[in-house]
């Protein structure tokens, strides 16, 4: 298993964001649905550790999520944010500056082609970018880590009809191409069924379901 | 250096021309009166305490200029610097934890400040110019140093999207707050530099129009407000520095976390 939760459970404001979850996410493509205020994000947010759960433990690879240098794991499981939050600059500049982090080598048309942008936006400032151009350019900055893993939080919530088709179809393009694996958070089933082939459905900070997407979104 | 503040002894003020300048805060009430600013008590309180507070600090001053010991200066430096860092705190109040920032900026400003305008011989290590000097120092690392957090404290709050993206990517606690401390470090310090800008054009320093109240010739006038101005710039880019660079590890955990977030649900 890529992931492996177990009674994990986080607290907000003395109230149980999660609570008691206990699920698995093979690798391949994984979604985890439920309505508003589930706590998608927030289980999200602990796969890469950018928070800890209050109860509860996580693995990754059959090791202890707390085994792991926190920078190094996240460049490894690299999450996406809902909204762009680019550095400012250019897109190139952001490519360059999470390519360094990674150790790797910046290569921006690469990049930016996975990411289903022209590589003529490498030299475009990040102000003058649509949203939806912006979350390419995450997931451009995403990619350029080469990671295995990315945590996509409702990666087309913020775009229209077109650009959502776009970006589910690079998504797509990106398991066949790259040994990559998706963990997505959406509030859309169709979503879901489109990219996914694991699911974990979330109600009020439980799990109501995960298995086969099949079984789960039949 | 002794010169320019011996001139300061050859005016003498009665306790009646203080009272007379009581007529123009009775103008500032007026003003708020009259336009509904709502200040009359605040303007009554300020006067009431910066006499109060004043009058002591003189006699205290007094004291420690006739003992002439450096303990007791030492110990009245460090009592400003306590109390610089309570009054900048409760203007930092986004920062989790920023007394002990504030009290470290502070007294390192004041000792590395003082410290190298007493070794340069600048000045003598007397109370005579430690105490005032000093005060000046701290008065303004406080305010810089305070501007400073309350900034960063605005600007981690608001910034906190992009900070967390940031470390999504791996980056350390430090890179990823580095352009918000990078703003809120120049806001401690950007009055500052404008003022010193613009001195001479725009207004008059204290120490100078004091210097040429009390007799002294503006050369020396001139050359003691250089050298305080110049010192204060040290100040307060030490104080805001300080400051600025211990405070935003508060905001993240030892795993490059940012603390009190709102989750997402």
């Amino acid at each position: 298993m890529l992931f492996e939760l177990r009674e994990v459970g986080l607290d907000r404001g003395g109230k149980a964001v999660l609570d008691g979850v206990t699920a698995s996410i093979p690798a391949g493509a994984t979604a985890i649905v439920g309505p508003s205020g589930a706590g998608k994000s927030t289980l999200l947010r602990l796969l890469n550790r950018l928070a800890d759960p209050d109860r509860g433990t996580i693995a990754y690879r059959d090791r202890s999520l707390d085994s792991y240098e926190p920078l190094a794991l996240r460049r490894e499981v690299s999450l996406v944010p809902q909204l762009p939050a680019l550095l400012p600059g250019t897109v190139a500049s952001n490519l360059a500056y999470a390519a360094g982090l990674a150790g790797a080598p910046p290569e921006p048309e690469r990049t930016l082609t996975l990411a289903g942008l022209d590589p003529s936006f490498a030299e475009r400032d990040v102000t003058k970018l649509s949203v939806g151009e912006q979350q390419r350019a995450m997931l451009g900055r995403a990619l350029a880590q080469r990671p295995r893993v990315l945590l996509l939080d409702e990666p087309t919530s913020a775009l229209d009809t077109a650009a959502r088709d776009a970006i589910e179809a690079t998504l797509a393009r990106l398991r066949r191409e790259l040994d990559i694996s998706l963990v997505l958070v959406s509030h859309d089933p169709e979503q879901a069924r489109r990219l996914a082939e694991w699911v974990v459905r979330l109600e009020a900070g439980r799990v109501a379901d995960s298995g086969p997407l099949a079984e789960v979104l039949a | 250096m002794s010169a320019p503040l011996a001139a300061a002894t050859s005016i003498h003020l009665e306790v009646w021309q203080v009272a007379a300048s009581l007529t123009l805060v009775v103008l500032a009430a007026a003003i708020s009166f009259w336009r509904g600013a709502d200040l009359e008590r605040d303007i009554g309180v300020a006067t009431v305490r910066s006499f109060i507070q004043l009058t002591l600090v003189g006699y205290a001053i007094k004291i420690i200029f006739e003992t002439d010991t450096i303990w007791l200066v030492l110990g009245l430096l460090a009592v400003m610097v306590v109390f610089g860092a309570i009054t900048a705190r409760q203007r930092a109040t986004k920062v989790p934890s920023s007394f002990v920032p504030l009290l470290v900026a502070l007294a390192l400003a004041a000792a590395t400040t003082l410290g190298l305008v007493v070794a340069l011989g600048i000045f003598d290590p007397t109370p005579r110019y430690l105490v005032p000097v000093g005060g000046m120092v701290i008065g303004n690392a406080m305010t810089a140093s305070a501007v400073a957090l309350n900034r960063l404290g605005d600007e981690m709050h608001d910034a906190r999207p992009r900070i967390e993206a940031t470390l999504a990517l791996g980056a350390t606690a430090r890179e990823a707050a580095n352009p918000t401390v990078r703003r809120a470090l120049r806001s401690g310090m950007i009055t500052l530099v404008d003022s010193t800008k613009t001195t001479g054009l725009i207004f008059f320093p204290g120490t100078m129009v004091g210097m040429l109240l009390a007799g002294a010739s503006p050369t020396d006038a001139v050359r003691l407000q250089l050298i305080l101005l110049y010192t204060l710039l040290g100040s307060v880019s030490i104080s805001a520095l300080v400051a600025t660079t211990l405070a935003y590890r508060h905001f993240f955990t030892p795993a490059a976390q940012l603390r009190e977030l709102e989750e997402p649900a």
